[in-house]
């Protein structure tokens, strides 16, 4: 096999004349991961976090709604989910609200779907993982918190979720990388992410193995800041005199 | 509300079990050889020889911070070249299912590498050096004493992996191989049923993983008594 590297193929102009290089249309694939990335983690956890708390509620109600939803976002492949959202949520719904989704750009349509998708899917994920952190508290805080009279919502707020929140840390990251890696899947309904890049720049210039490489690195490099992120994060909340708490 | 049409899911079936066997095939295929594999790189991981330990936590480290979606195109870009010029297969030949293999396989195997590891690492030292001591070799007590109790250990976990295995084949759909879901893509398209096959896949897929992580559930109630 013989293979003609040329790296200089990402910094020349590219073929349809727009004045921008290859490089160019990589780093907009990579801000767009980016944003998505972050948007998908602000949005997972907030959801994730309201339902890991209604699932540790001792409520029958709370936890078959709850467990439903874990169950339903967990056990269904995510491109199945993004397809849902994209191609048949717009007709379910009543038609005024199904034309006003289709009436946005294309970009914003692809990215909103993939957003609301991969928030969720990450949510059902981050919800167990709530759940289990809180699971963990051993019971005596709870009752203790009641019984100097503390209201339920009272107890989560002060002793709970502080002690919780810290808890999740070390799998909350792999959570975070993994949101990154998902948001490649968004590719499939066409949001002009990193790896559809990849692909656009093998159809434009038959350099396939130096921009895989490229964009490749451009998902190590976000993995990469993700953990270097929630590390100092960890480090910043640990808990003394727990695992992993040095002193 | 929509209506979905049962006469056309039901004149897709047949199809659709083609493309579910692919599926199942992918899945069948990167379990064994990724949990063989995972096995390998867990006992290099681990092993006092640092080379080897080194390469064993590049790769697993690698493949883990990869979008599996670009893993199936490299694959696909690569293994079809690299196949094709090893057994001067003819160019027009398909071999999008065996770029799938392989690449599934290899992801897995790194996956499944860490599940093992720490399967190994629960089972107490003096399990090696009690092996060891009644003169089974190295690779003998590893065989016969570590693997089978660090496997029980971390059943419900390799199992939770085989679901999320199962759903992950889904994204052949990138390399256009006709597995299940691609399956009933193209036939939405083909019949203009988009919204009923995408319904009806979803419903199947929570069928199946529901079922097995119930499974996984039972086992790991089994496992903490």
């Amino acid at each position: 096999m013989s293979y003609q590297w040329d790296w200089g193929i990402l910094f020349s102009p590219v073929a349809t004349g727009e004045g921008s290089t290859y490089f160019d249309w990589l780093l907009s694939g990579f801000t767009v991961t980016l944003v998505l990335t972050l948007c998908t983690w602000v949005g997972a956890t907030v959801i994730g976090v309201t339902l890991g708390v209604f699932r540790t509620v001792p409520n029958p109600a709370c936890t078959v709604a709850t467990s439903t939803y874990v169950a339903i976002f967990r056990n269904v492949p995510l491109i199945v989910q993004l397809f849902t959202w994209y191609f048949v949520v717009p007709e379910i719904l009543p038609s005024a609200a199904g034309d006003w989704l289709k009436s946005f750009s294309p970009f914003n349509q692809f990215f909103a779907c993939s957003l609301v998708c991969l928030s969720l899917f990450t949510s059902a994920r981050i919800c167990e993982q709530v759940r289990s952190a809180i699971d963990a508290i051993p019971v005596g805080q709870y009752n203790a918190g009641l019984a100097i009279g503390l209201t339920r919502f009272q107890v989560y707020r002060h002793v709970l979720l502080p002690v919780g929140f810290r808890i999740i840390v070390p799998p909350l990251t792999s959570e975070f990388v993994s949101v990154s890696k998902n948001s490649a899947v968004a590719s499939t309904i066409g949001l002009a992410e990193l790896s559809a890049q990849a692909q656009h720049l093998v159809d434009y210039t038959a350099h396939s193995y130096e921009a895989f490489i490229a964009v490749t690195a451009g998902y190590m490099i976000i993995n990469l800041l993700t953990i270097i992120l929630m590390r100092q994060v960890e480090k910043a909340v640990r808990i003394p005199g727990y695992l992993g708490a040095k002193g | 509300m929509i209506q979905i049409s049962w006469h056309d899911i039901l004149s897709a079936l047949p199809a659709l079990w083609r493309g579910a066997i692919v599926s199942l095939q992918i899945t069948l295929v990167a379990l064994i050889v990724g949990i063989i594999l995972g096995c390998l790189l867990a006992l290099l991981r681990l092993s006092s020889s640092k080379p080897l330990a080194m390469v064993a936590t590049a790769y697993v480290t690698i493949f883990r911070s990869i979008p599996l979606v670009m893993v199936l195109l490299w694959f696909y870009l690569i293994a079809p070249q690299f196949l094709k010029a090893l057994l001067h297969l003819p160019p027009n030949i398909d071999v999008r299912l065996a770029s799938a293999f392989v690449a599934f396989s290899l992801f897995e195997a790194a996956y499944y590498a860490e599940i093992i590891r720490a399967g190994i690492q629960s089972v107490g030292r003096g399990q090696l050096n009690a092996g060891l001591a009644l003169g089974l070799s190295y690779l003998q007590t590893v065989q016969f004493v570590i693997l089978p109790q660090a496997i029980r250990v971390v059943t419900p976990l390799l199992v939770t992996q085989a679901i999320i295995l199962l759903q992950d084949t889904s994204l052949v759909y990138v390399i256009g191989l006709a597995d299940f879901f691609r399956m009933a893509v193209n036939i939405g398209d083909r019949d203009g049923t988009t919204i009923d096959m995408i319904l009806f896949v979803g419903a199947c897929y929570f069928a199946v993983c529901g079922i097995l992580s119930a499974i996984v559930k039972l086992l790991q109630a089994k496992t903490s008594r």
